[in-house]
């Protein structure tokens, strides 16, 4: 029940927000962290649940309520520990975000807190819909305000990057509706019954061509949104035109809910299909994370740079969704979590250095680390964490899925290590063109770090550490849901 | 260490050449991790663990000698070895890093981080043992290495870059000695150079400061009267490193060589190059030697304020002298070297050499005389030697420029074309509707009566049919 508890003080915050808003933006700030701090405490309460019963079962079933009768669709919701770190890391980021939006929006505050938390509220559904339709509910939920963030209160070309991002992100999720409506008749052919739970139609036969045909329409879907070649472009121009808050949700969280949407729906529904298509998904995964690498060396603009590199590492997500080991997986789950953290702590130093300098671009900036040495530190680790240096969360995800893809498909995985070489040189580049060297132009009002964005990027940076040295809080959680998946995944 | 040595390197931060320096020396390196780190996927892949010990104790029995699996392991083992510890061909990143302040150099870039490479192949010997051609490959590495250096050091002119490429030149020494089968003389070697070799460089540092900055040894000269404690700190640091008896580094250089000679392949060109390479390594160490301390005085010193700098000094010269009599108690880790001697006249060639080659520096630079043997003369030959051999220039052709003028180009990301044609598409597509709503009477009958009198058309056609 806490499930639902988390995504009811979600919206109803929202909404609150919003009401206040019009009176005073103060109000629709502090409303939104005490909806946020709300929705933890169900959440520490469903953790501990968790913990106490994975020995016995997999699966913590929150609700399960008839919706729509007679095509079988249920309100069902549903966590494992796949779900459960995942929903975590979205809390965890939701603060972050917020602390960012704190200064950073000041019109329409209502507004761009109901468009925040309703985001929120749509990533925690899609983690926990085990109901094909209400997973697609979700999925379009966490489209629309997104959508509003960056359209509203983003950056020059805001509304170009708005549209292209909804445009790519619609076009997938139609063809995820035919496939999802095509395996429910599938589902339905073979056994006589409507069904859009998950439960069942991981039982469903699907092998075959049909079968192939509806997995594409699922893999398309969450490629768009993971994102890899050659469907990638919308990411570039999202990142940069969306505001910091919206920056941070957007590489912290939603680009996880395509990483989500191949685990739990492309390999246990389509195992067959999924083990054929393997090799091409890799292949194009080890493009994704060379390509994007060399194209972020070249950008100019911050968070364009900052951009490539999250398609540069979540095409090491991609890789080893589709190796499909323990290792992998497990590896996999870590270089999302790792990821978001240090994504989000990138794009934040970006928006903090937008503020203080009025601009993005690299060549302008230089020499700031006699100015901002607080700032300045910080961008090293997240920089390092970009580059998977040991001691940091990235690393530990990196490895293990170089180490388990490894297995399966030895030249994906060394043409991908050719990563390690390619992050530094982007990574660096950072630090060299914004920090080091002279300082260019007027820099005398660069102020460094107050307290709460140093809370801020903190609590990243305390994250970072802790999953480097014990990322063993996480697989521990995940260890059975993985082992179950893949199980399912090889057509058990 | 990577990291720390990035930010070290980088530390005067202000200047972009120390940034690129940096940089240059993590990517570099970096390299060399990645293909240690697949050669750590393919050693889990066949031998299931990555723990050292039961390494040792699975790969004599899983591995055939000679194998595939053994060599591809220790191939890019020693990728990653030769990456840190600078070693051709990855060594283009160590006389930049003499970018950082001296002690840092002294301390990661001479005496310890660079020699874990050395370290690395020592510690997993178990592979390398089965891949007999890739400790050869180790052996030839560690010569070239050691030579194309010591060459290279001959015409330095910056105190530290002369240090580094000795350095460089040591540790190939080091290489050659795991190469030929002398592993117990080659952790030996590398412990007493990292002595001295910190010896030579906090020396040189404290001569630096003293001399405000001045790097250039063509700039100094004369510097044993005004500063003795440093003088005679280099003439420990500089026997040593020329190996000349009674001190440690004799002794396992003579351990070395006397297991190269035995060397079952090219033994005897392995000694022929190991001598050589002792040769040179006196002629460049004395030649700096002979610049900075003797002839005329060129620059004014002031003995540099504080208590702190001779005392290390000393406590390393102190160390560097005795520490050879000190048997390392490594037990039976290593395997052992060949036992066996080489015939008299090796021995007497190879304590030799090193002691002509001082003769000759002497005599070329503190009595001037042979002066057409200075290199001076020789000006594209020094300046080939000069800029190491022209490696930099190579990989900036084979790789840099490729690469950034591979991501300029693209910069803009051509796949982002597709998506740009269908936008152009769709616009051009509404502006050419769009024209049919302008609100013209005319053209709105107009369109009608067309419609019309072609669907009109149509419907007869086919009635009539």
């Amino acid at each position: 029940m806490q499930l639902l508890g988390i995504i009811i003080s979600l919206l109803g915050g929202g909404v609150l927000a919003l009401m206040m808003g019009h009176k005073s933006p103060v109000a629709s700030r502090w409303l939104s962290l005490a909806s946020l701090l709300v929705a933890s405490i169900f959440y520490t309460s469903l953790w501990l649940d968790s913990t106490n019963s994975l020995s016995t079962s997999l699966w913590i079933i929150h609700t399960d309520w008839p919706w729509i009768e007679r095509f079988g669709v249920h309100l069902l919701l549903a966590t494992d520990g796949l779900s459960l770190v995942l929903i975590g890391l979205t809390l965890v980021l939701g603060y972050v975000a917020l602390l960012s939006a704190w200064h950073e929006i000041n019109h329409r505050c209502g507004l761009f807190y109901l468009n925040f938390l309703f985001t929120l509220a749509g990533v925690v559904g899609v983690f926990s819909a085990l109901d094909l339709f209400l997973f697609f509910v979700f999925w379009e939920v966490m489209l629309v305000p997104m959508f509003l963030i960056i359209a509203i209160w983003g950056h020059e070309e805001r509304r170009f990057a708005a549209t292209k991002f909804f445009i790519y992100t619609q076009a997938s999720s139609l063809l995820m509706l035919v496939a999802m409506v095509g395996l429910v008749l599938l589902n339905q052919q073979q056994t006589g019954l409507w069904s859009f739970s998950w439960f069942t139609l991981t039982q469903t036969d699907t092998s075959g061509s049909m079968g192939m045909w509806l997995m594409l329409g699922f893999y398309v879907a969450f490629l768009v949104k993971l994102p890899g070649l050659p469907v990638h472009n919308w990411l570039p121009d999202a990142h940069t035109q969306a505001p910091t808050p919206g920056s941070i949700l957007l590489a912290g969280i939603l680009l996880k809910t395509g990483a989500y949407g191949l685990l739990r729906f492309v390999w246990p529904l389509f195992p067959d299909a999924a083990l054929a298509f393997a090799p091409i998904a890799m292949g194009l995964g080890v493009l994704s994370v060379l390509y994007a690498a060399k194209l972020a060396f070249a950008q100019n603009d911050l968070k364009r740079l900052i951009a490539y590199t999250s398609i540069s590492h979540m095409g090491f997500v991609s890789l080893g969704i589709f190796a499909w080991n323990q290792l992998s997986l497990q590896g996999t789950l870590m270089q999302m979590v790792g990821h978001g953290l240090s994504s989000a702590g990138l794009f934040a130093i970006a928006g903090l250095l937008q503020q203080r300098l009025h601009t993005r671009a690299l060549d302008q900036m230089g020499g700031l680390w006699a100015l901002m040495p607080k700032l300045a530190t910080l961008s090293m680790v997240f920089a390092v964490a970009a580059l998977g240096l040991p001691g940091l969360a990235n690393f530990i995800g990196e490895f293990m899925i170089l180490l388990g893809v490894f297995q399966i498909e030895p030249w994906a995985a060394s043409l991908a290590a050719l990563a390690m070489i390619l992050a530094p040189v982007y990574a660096l580049v950072i630090m060299q063109k914004g920090f080091f060297g002279m300082a260019v132009g007027d820099k005398t009002k660069a102020l460094d770090l107050n307290a709460r964005e140093l809370l801020m990027l903190g609590l990243l940076v305390v994250g970072l550490v802790f999953l480097g040295f014990w990322p063993n809080l996480i697989f521990t959680v995940t260890a059975a849901p993985v082992d179950s998946l893949i199980h399912l995944g090889k057509g058990g | 260490m990577g990291v720390c040595s990035f930010l070290l390197i980088g530390f005067w931060y202000q200047d972009p050449a120390n940034g690129y320096a940096a940089r240059k020396a993590f990517i570099v390196t970096r390299v060399g991790d990645t293909a240690f780190a697949i050669g750590l996927f393919l050693l889990y892949r066949e031998l299931g663990t990555l723990d050292l010990p039961s390494i040792m104790v699975l790969a004599p029995e899983k591995f055939v000698m000679g194998a595939n699996q053994p060599t591809l392991i220790a191939t890019l083992l020693l990728a990653g070895a030769v990456g840190k510890s600078a070693q051709l061909p990855l060594h283009i990143w160590l006389p930049d890093a003499m970018a950082g302040p001296t002690p840092v150099s002294a301390l990661i870039h001479a005496a310890t981080m660079v020699t874990a490479g050395v370290y690395l192949i020592a510690r997993t010997h178990g592979v390398f043992l089965q891949a007999p051609d890739v400790l050869l490959a180790v052996a030839f590495i560690g010569l070239f290495t050691l030579l194309i250096s010591g060459f290279t050091a001959l015409n330095q002119t910056d105190i530290k870059r002369v240090l580094a490429y000795s350095t460089m030149s040591q540790i190939g020494y080091m290489f050659f000695a795991l190469g030929v089968g002398a592993w117990s003389e080659s952790i030996f070697h590398l412990m007493t150079h990292a002595l001295f070799k910190a010896l030579l460089f906090m020396t040189a540092g404290s001569i630096i400061l003293a001399l405000h900055h001045e790097q250039d040894i063509r700039l100094m000269g004369g510097l044993r009267r005004q500063l003795p404690v440093p003088f005679w700190c280099f003439v420990i640091g500089s026997a040593c490193l020329v190996a000349l008896p009674p001190t440690s580094g004799f002794f396992s250089k003579e351990a070395i060589l006397n297991a190269s000679w035995q060397l079952p392949r090219y033994g005897p060109w392995f000694w022929a190059g190991g001598v050589l390479g002792a040769f040179i390594t006196a002629i460049y160490s004395f030649r700096l030697f002979f610049l900075v301390f003797f002839g005329a005085e060129k620059a004014q010193p002031h003995e540099p304020k504080g208590w702190q700098f001779h005392p290390p000094l000393i406590i390393l010269a102190t160390l560097s002298l005795i520490a050879g009599w000190f048997v390392l108690p490594a037990g039976d880790v290593l395997p052992s070297s060949p036992a066996g001697h080489p015939p008299m006249w090796t021995i007497v060639v190879a304590i030799g050499l090193p002691l002509l080659g001082i003769g000759i520096a002497y005599q070329v630079y503190v009595r001037h005389k042979w002066q057409a043997l200075r290199l001076a003369h020789w000006q594209r030959l020094r300046q080939f030697w000069l800029q190491g051999w022209g490696f930099d220039g190579l990989y900036r052709r084979l790789f840099l420029t490729p690469f950034t003028s591979l991501a300029q180009v693209n910069r803009n990301d051509i796949i982002d074309g597709l998506p740009t044609l269908l936008i152009q598409l769709s616009r051009f597509l509404h502006r050419f509707f769009s024209q049919l709503q302008n609100g013209q009477l005319r053209v709105y009958i107009a369109t009608l009566a067309s419609a019309a009198i072609i669907i009109l058309a149509l419907a007869i056609s086919t009635v009539g049919k």
